[in-house]
């Protein structure tokens, strides 16, 4: 009987000993052999400069092994989602999407991960508060955020006589008309300010760039277009195409064709065809990869002469990043997740990096931040509490596509009456929200 | 009943049904040998045209199971999207203009082949040759050669004195531009021209040289009448095509627009440009399904084209009665 005894403890004992090693091994296999992967939108140098930041998580996270795979975009993220083998962590360029997102589950909501982890979402600007989420529900955080504002050629400025950059719009157009060369019959050597939309960034044809200068509301408080109310949309609209006039449709057309890609070394801009432009942070990289010896500074752009308290303000826009449904790894996920959103460390180092705008407000103000006077107009843009972004719809930015194809019109002159063309956008413009089950206004 | 009776009665019984086991088999066999193709067609047509119009009927963001809406989609379509009128001219403007272009560059080109007395395996080779260039490619290439401030044809225009137009960049101009490329690649209409032109009877044409006939009139009454099968083909196909017209238009719009997007970013819609003048009814449905996620409405709009090209197609070959000989028919 005793010996049974010793035998069955010894037993016990040699099954909790393999058992607990078991568990041991298998924790510390499992912990190293876990590899979570991260999507994201950007390619070449700003991938790689990714990839470091992940390298350094790597590094202090033994537990986790990050693959990260760039050149993503939406169509890519849809149809993981749909085929179910999605990534751990995902990323989007189009931020204008996460209506889509947040409304049909397909990225997780974040807010149970917030409450756990007690984490404040306003620790971001209220703008990239706003395009991260839809209708309340948070399934996405910022990384890094596009900002916009005004890029001057310094040499050009000095050699026109113009001492500061202009901070209206009607001083904008004094500027450009002094800085613009021309050519035999009317043709564009060098253009002061192009306003034709569709050029470059800046003139997004959805005049998204343009209406928070103008203080430019899309809904009113029912949240209806209100386009033709908001009589900011026609001040621009009139201006935009008073400067178009001047340098004249067809050379500005012309002008244009002849421009190099918006993202070549041969940017209008960077080579000394351009006076002045409405762009990206991002720009300030280009320039300083591309032709550091060029003379310019950046300034907030230029705002409507009836709303001159809107100076400092701007377009934002952002990266997007969350966790799509279905992921394997989800903890991880999102400890990789909060990693890269709220840590102002790696939001420094990346925002170094590619010269993307870092999005909380503790990380605009980082040591780590690289000091740079160009860069630095931006990061004050950002906090401005009237920079705005575009609406969250579920209908992505299907309604832009209305917008843009009414301003195109306009400015080559065949929309007739502007009220009245504004009218009509605003009623296609419900209707097309109504379709979509869109909501979601700012 | 006499026992002969019943053994005849037993007899045609069984031959029936013998002639019955062997209809089934032929039938089996016949199914067997087609069930490759049938398999690809319930699979790859059948199915998705089936999902297309139940699609049609929801509201589907790729993301979420599709929510029956009834009507909705459809009503929208024909009352309220400002955008499927510019379309549908667009695409009739291809169907009305491009078309027979088409159709009439390869017909003259594939009659001066046919002609040619020397080089002919050379010209036929030259004028080919486009046809095997990816259609992407070669209108980059188009877009390049047309702009209208570096591109080569408005320098050589600018040296005789002629002020080129926009191009791609003009909505009076991108819609030609983009003739111009679709009648640069005609090859493969232009070979099945030369095909049908070659293996027309020649005693036809000596009668009607002796009763004489000539060039003109022996094209008139024996080279298109011989034809004409071939031509009604490429009306069909041609017809079809600009109804499908889309990765042309999708790429000349991108690059000519300028206005270039980093990798990813799908904020930037150049879809259409300039001013929606190449925005074709193809690229307006990619534009619901892929930009902006509404399946449900792409897919109401893909049942009112494939209604539309089932309809066009019909009225083409009910037509083409009237003009169409067919060696050896019997009217």
């Amino acid at each position: 009987m005793r010996r049974g005894v010793i035998a069955a403890v010894a037993l016990v004992a040699i099954l909790a000993a393999v058992a607990g090693g078991t568990a041991r091994s298998a924790a510390h296999a499992g912990t190293k052999a876990d590899t979570i992967t991260i999507w994201v939108g950007w390619s070449a140098r700003e991938l790689k400069a990714f990839k470091s930041i992940i390298a350094e998580y790597d590094k202090n996270h033994p537990d986790v092994n990050v693959k990260v795979v760039g050149g993503i975009n939406d169509d890519k993220i849809t149809a993981a989602i749909r085929s179910g083998n999605v990534p751990d962590v995902v990323s989007s360029f189009t931020s204008a999407n996460v209506g889509s997102y947040c409304k049909s589950g397909a990225w997780v909501d974040l807010k149970p991960f917030l409450s756990k982890d007690h984490l404040d979402v306003n620790v971001f600007p209220k703008t990239s508060q706003y395009y991260t989420q839809y209708n309340g529900k948070r399934c996405a955080l910022p990384l890094l955020a596009d900002v916009y504002g005004l890029y001057y050629n310094k040499k050009m400025f000095a050699a026109a006589g113009i001492k500061s950059p202009p901070k209206t719009m009607s001083q904008l157009t004094a500027d450009a008309k002094k800085l613009t060369k021309r050519g035999k019959g009317g043709s564009l050597k060098v253009v002061g300010y192009n306003p034709f939309l569709g050029f470059y960034a800046g003139n997004a044809p959805d005049l998204s760039a343009y209406a928070p200068l103008y203080g430019a509301k899309y809904t009113d408080a029912g949240g209806h277009s209100s386009l033709s109310k908001d009589p900011a949309w026609s001040r621009l609209l009139r201006w935009q195409k008073s400067l178009v006039d001047w340098y004249g449709y067809k050379n500005l057309q012309k002008f244009d064709a002849g421009a190099a890609d918006e993202f070549s070394a041969s940017h209008a801009f960077e080579i000394g065809k351009l006076g002045m432009m409405i762009d990206g942070e991002w720009r300030v990289a280009f320039i300083q990869a591309e032709h550091p010896e060029l003379s310019y500074a950046t300034a907030p752009a230029p705002v409507d002469d009836a709303k001159p308290s809107l100076y400092g303000a701007g377009y934002v826009n952002g990266t997007i990043i969350g966790i799509p449904k279905g992921v394997k790894h989800k903890d991880q996920a999102w400890a990789l997740l909060k990693y890269l959103t709220f840590n102002a460390h790696p939001l420094a180092l990346f925002s170094n990096a590619i010269r993307n705008v870092p999005t909380t407000k503790q990380s605009l103000t980082s040591k780590e931040i690289k000091p740079d006077a160009h860069f630095k107009t931006f990061l004050t843009i950002f906090k401005n509490p009237n920079s705005k972004t575009t609406p969250i719809t579920a209908a992505g930015n299907a309604y832009g596509t209305l917008i843009q194809a009414f301003a195109v019109k306009w400015q080559a002159g065949h929309a007739g009456d502007l009220h009245a063309g504004l009218q009509k956008l605003d009623k296609q413009i419900d209707a097309q929200l109504k379709q979509a089950q869109a909501g979601g206004v700012p | 009943m006499t026992e002969a009776a019943i053994t005849a009665g037993a007899f045609t019984q069984e031959r029936r049904r013998a002639r019955r086991r062997a209809a089934w088999r032929r039938r089996r066999l016949v199914l067997l040998l087609m069930s490759p193709w049938l398999v690809g067609f319930c699979l790859f047509f059948g199915y998705p045209l089936v999902m297309s119009v139940y699609l049609s009927f929801t509201h589907y963001d790729l993301l979420s199971s599709p929510k029956w809406i009834g009507w909705a989609n459809y009503h929208y379509l024909f009352t309220q999207d400002p955008q499927v009128g510019p379309a549908v001219r667009n695409t009739l403007w291809l169907i009305l203009i491009m078309v027979p272009l088409q159709v009439l560059f390869a017909f003259g080109v594939a009659m001066m082949v046919a002609r040619a007395r020397r080089g002919v395996g050379f010209f036929r080779t030259i004028f080919y040759l486009p046809a095997l260039a990816p259609p992407v490619a070669a209108t980059m290439a188009f877009v390049y050669l047309l702009n209208p401030a570096t591109g080569p044809v408005n320098v050589i225009l600018g040296h005789l004195g002629i002020n080129g137009p926009l191009w791609f960049q003009s909505p009076q101009w991108s819609k030609p531009s983009l003739t111009l490329l679709s009648i640069w690649g005609v090859g493969n209409l232009m070979i099945i021209f030369l095909a049908a032109i070659l293996d027309a009877p020649q005693q036809l044409y000596e009668s009607a040289e002796l009763d004489g006939a000539g060039p003109f009139q022996r094209m008139r009454w024996v080279t298109l009448p011989t034809i004409s099968p071939v031509i009604l083909f490429s009306v069909v196909i041609s017809v079809i095509a600009a109804m499908q017209y889309f990765t042309q238009a999708y790429v000349a719009a991108n690059i000519a627009s300028g206005q270039a997007s980093q990798a990813g970013d799908q904020t930037v819609n150049n879809l259409g440009y300039p001013e929606g003048s190449t925005l074709f009814y193809p690229v307006l449905l990619y534009q619901h399904g892929f930009r902006f996620f509404n399946m449900g409405y792409a897919s109401a709009l893909s049942v009112l084209l494939l209604i539309v090209a089932f309809t066009v197609t019909v009225l083409i070959i009910r037509n083409s009665r009237r003009w169409v000989h067919y060696a050896g028919a019997v009217k």
